[in-house]
This record gives C-alpha cells, structure tokens and sequence, in this order.
C-alpha cells in the first residue's frame, strides 16, 4: 500500500465510509502498526480543524452578505449617514486630529512670517547710514534768518554801503586726506555732493577753500582740490594707497573728524565684502561715527588701504570702508583731463615700522575736516 | 416566556448558520452596536467588524451546545461588543469617551479569549492555504471546505482521471499538513 491509498483509506475511515468488514479490516492494521494509528490520530485532528475553519469561514461570509443585503433594504443603516449624523461623526472623529492641525498650522505660520520677516531685504537706506554730518536743517535755518537780521541792523547802523563778508552756512561734514602734495584730496561723494562751496580745516583750524574735481557717486568717492593761496605743505605725504585688496583681520586704525576735534579710531577688517556682499567695499570694525564719512583707513604699514563710508544701523559694530583700489580708478578717470596728467601718488610709505603715536603724529597733518554748505 | 422560546430558536437556527436565524439577529441588533462604536471614536467600519466579531463569538457559543443563554441575545452582543471595542480603542491608543459603566453587562472576558484564540488559529490557517498558491489551493478547498467528490474535482480543474487529481491532492495536502503542524506545535507550545 503506497501514502496515498493509507491516506485514502484513512480520511474514508475517520468519515465513517467503509463497511464493515473493511473497517474490522483497518481496525486490525491500526492496532498492529502504530505509523497508522498516529496518522489517524493526526489526520482526525486536522480534519477537525480544517472542518471548523471551513465552517468559520462560510459563517464570515454569510455575515457580510447579511450585512450587504440588510443595508440595502435600508434595515440598518450603516453606510447612510449623512447630513447631520455624518458632521456629528465626523466631528466626533477628528477633532483632535483637527485640533493638533490647527497647532501646528498657527506654529509654521508664525515661524514662516518671522523667517520671512527676518530675511526679506529692507531698503538700504534704512540699515546704512551715511556717516556724514548732517546739520539740522531747522537750525541753519534759524541762524540763516538771524544772520539776515544781523545784516539789516549792519545796513541801517553803517547805511547803504554793501558788506561782501558772506558767511556759509555748513550743512553738511565730513573727513578728507590728501593725496599728492598739491592739495588733491579724498572723501566721499555723499558728503560733498549737495555742496556749492566746500571748505576744508587742518588740525591747526586753518580754513581753505576747495572745489570738487571728481564725483563718483557709484562708488562714492569725490576728489576734492584745496584751491587756497595759504595752502602749503611742508613735507611729501608721509603714507601710501594701497592697490590691492587686504586681509581680513589686518589691524587698521582711522582718523576723522566725528567732532571739532581730530579722533582717532582702531580696529581690523572683518570682511573682504561690504553691505550685502558689495565688492566694492569691505568691513571694518571700528568706532564710527557721523563725521568720520571720507576718513582714510589706514593698515599698520601706514598704507591707506579705504575710506570710511557707512555703517550698518541695525548691527551694532558694522562698518563699511570703500576698498582704496577705487581712489586708483577715480584717479585714472580724473587723469584723462590734461590739467591732472601729472598727478602723482606717493608710491611709498615712509611710516613701516614706526610705532601707532609717531604715525598718526606725521599723518594727523594730511587728513582735513570737510565742510560744505 | 415567548420570547425567551423564541431566542432559544434563534440560536439554534445560528448553530446551523440559518440565514433566517442569522438575517433577524443582525437586524435587531446591529444599529445598537453601531450606536455604541459610533459615540466611541469609531466609525461605521468598526462597528461592522466590530459586530460581525460578536456574531462569530455568539455563534461558536451556540454551536458548542453546553451553551446556557442567561441573558437577552441583545445584552449579550452588547457585552461582547462593548468588551472588543474597548480593546481596540486602547489599541489604537485612543481614549473611550466615557463608556457608562453602570449599563448591565454579563461576563464575557472568557469567551472573548476563546476567540481571540481561535481567530489566530483560523488566521493562520487562511494564511497557509493562501500561501500553498493555485492550484493547491483551490484543490484543498474543492476537497475539504467545499466537500466535493474527487471525481468532480477532476472533471472541474482538468484533471484526466480522478486518480490524477487524488495524486495533485495528496502532494497539497502534505504541503498544507507540514505548515499546519508546525505552527500548531509552536503554538500549543
């Protein structure tokens, strides 16, 4: 007897399919052969749960067409809710997915309107500040109309004879430093441009008049020219400008005029690029204030390496200084005018080495307060 | 009195999966359940597997005949289901809005073991004919499930003789055998 006829003989046997004869017949071999009898034990086990599975299975099926069919002859009511029923469900459903929803909303939308607000650009005139000197305008005004009096009482005490002792009236200042010993001079264009007469004080408080020769507002740099018969100078220019870029965190130190008084400032270039990544200028971290606009930066060879311009209004220590390749560009420009062919730079300087004192006390002569009305 | 003769009828006709029997218990019972899962978190899908969970539970009940219904056949369905669906919630990790305590409910934390028991067993006896892939799997069924003869069996799935068709059977058959008895031993184990 082969596996598949014991197994037949077996499931006839559990099903209560023989006769008897054969079954007495099979009883005998089970006693006798306990791989039969285990089988049987085995298979009746099998056959049991098979059984019951099937059934399981059909009782499951029959539920669902139940409930198939009952919800279709409108019996029970699942799947029909609507209107009313079906907000309430819902509601009832989602309303804490609904809350978190809404917390999570409100959080990215605070996050996202102070990400933007924080990085969206402002105008630039809001965080730059120019470093001139603005005098207040209701001010002039006032001594404008003081001085008028002050010329009618002239006119009636002295009578009809003209006085040509004009007085200007400053609105704006700034720094400035000679380039050749001919009374060129640097600052920046925003503190000269509105200007008709400009004049320029040594630290002595010896007054000359000057004129403006170049104005580059791109790039904010004016050349100014002392037209003054007093003016004199008694020796070449002690420092040098700088053609190439600097280092970040070269020592530099300025000098200008934030008040009536020479100031003298120190720092280092923090960065190779100005206001927003400008490559015209570069940063510097340095006491700065309004009034130091057009005053020269110096490195510790005593080169002129920028000229003070701006700072930013919203960060506290943010300077920026125009990169002094550019006072090279203006100069070149300048030069195609025959009357400044022969300009000359000092190529040198002659303040390495010395120590900060002895340099600011030869450089001090050469760097002007700029005024202009 | 009546009435009582009448779900005593009602289950009996449950034992023999009567469709009648199975048709009116569904009816009478089903929106109460749905009502229960509904005012829980749950959505009308809950309810229904819900519901069908204590229709198998209820029918087992019948069938094994030691079964004393002591109770309405609607308390009871409430019990076990009220019982499932607080298990699930906690499944899922969602909180039971308040279930009334205080509502009569009759034990039946044994009898949904039991099932939850016997789930697992069916389940994983699905799994292995599923598993066995065609035509195993519909030759297992034809034979054990649909009850039919070899000789139908031969002629229905193309089969030149029904000796072919007990040969396929027999290798199928020893391949579901092997599958069921390993996880039987493992899970009585």
């Amino acid at each position: 007897m082969d596996d598949i006829t014991i197994l037949d003989a077996v499931e006839r046997y559990i099903r209560g399919e023989m006769n008897p004869d054969e079954r007495l017949h099979f009883e005998n071999l089970r006693k006798t052969n306990p791989d039969i009898d285990q089988l049987v034990v085995e298979h009746t086990l099998f056959l049991q749960q098979m059984n019951r599975f099937g059934e399981w299975k059909k009782f499951k099926q029959g539920l669902h067409d139940t409930h198939n069919s009952l919800t279709e002859q409108g019996t029970i009511n699942s799947d029909k809710l609507k209107g009313k029923a079906k907000v309430v469900y819902l509601w009832k459903r989602y309303k804490r997915v609904t809350a978190i929803a809404a917390c999570i909303a409100g959080v990215t939308a605070l996050a996202i309107s102070t990400l933007i607000w924080s990085m969206s650009p402002k105008p630039d005139n809001e965080k730059l500040q120019d470093l001139s000197r603005e005098f207040n305008k209701i001010k002039s005004e006032q001594v404008r109309q003081k001085t008028d009096v002050n010329k009618l009482k002239d006119q009636i005490q002295s009578g009809p004879t003209t006085t040509n002792t004009a007085q200007i009236e400053f609105k704006s200042g700034g720094t400035g430093f000679l380039i050749d010993n001919k009374g060129l001079m640097i600052t920046n264009a925003h503190v000269v441009k509105n200007s008709r007469n400009i004049r320029v004080f040594n630290i002595k408080g010896e007054r000359f008049n000057a004129f403006v020769v170049k104005l580059d507002m791109a790039r904010d740099v004016a050349i100014i020219k002392i037209d003054d018969d007093n003016f004199k100078l008694s020796a070449p220019l002690p420092y040098s400008i700088r053609k190439t870029t600097s280092d970040i965190a070269e020592p530099i130190f300025t000098l200008g005029y934030p008040r009536d008084e020479i100031v003298y400032g120190e720092g280092y270039l923090s960065a190779e690029t100005g206001f927003n990544g400008d490559t015209l200028s570069c940063q510097i971290t340095v006491p700065a204030n309004p009034g130091n606009s057009g005053g020269p930066i110096f490195n510790h060879n005593g080169e002129v390496i920028g000229i003070l311009s701006a700072k930013e209004t919203q960060t506290e220590g943010a300077v920026f200084a125009i990169q002094s390749k550019y006072i090279y560009k203006a100069l070149d420009e300048l030069k195609k005018n025959s009357i400044y062919q022969n300009v000359k730079v000092p190529a040198k300087s002659t303040l390495d080495g010395l120590d900060k004192v002895q340099q600011v006390k030869k450089i001090r002569d050469y760097v002007f307060m700029v005024k202009g009305d | 009195m009546k009435q009582e003769i009448n779900e005593q009828a009602l289950l009996k006709g449950l034992a023999g999966n009567d469709k009648k029997s199975v048709d009116t218990i569904y009816r009478e019972n089903y929106n109460m359940v749905q009502l229960l899962v509904i005012n829980n978190n749950g959505s009308a899908d809950d309810a229904k597997d819900v519901f069908q969970e204590a229709m198998i539970v209820l029918y087992e009940k019948a069938r094994s005949g030691t079964f004393e219904l002591n109770c309405q056949i609607k308390t009871y369905v409430y019990s076990v289901c009220r019982r499932l669906w607080l298990k699930r919630l906690q499944q899922l990790n969602r909180y039971p809005s308040g279930l009334d305590e205080l509502e009569t409910l009759v034990p039946v934390e044994d009898e949904i073991e039991e099932h939850e028991k016997r789930n697992t067993e069916f389940d994983m006896m699905d799994k292995a004919i599923s598993n066995l892939g065609e035509p195993c799997k519909s030759l297992l069924e034809a034979y054990y499930l649909q009850k039919r003869t070899m000789l139908e069996i031969a002629a229905n799935f193309g089969y030149t003789n029904a000796d072919n068709a007990k040969n396929q059977k027999y290798k199928c058959l020893m391949r579901l055998k092997k599958i069921f008895f390993t996880h039987y031993k493992n899970g009585s184990t």
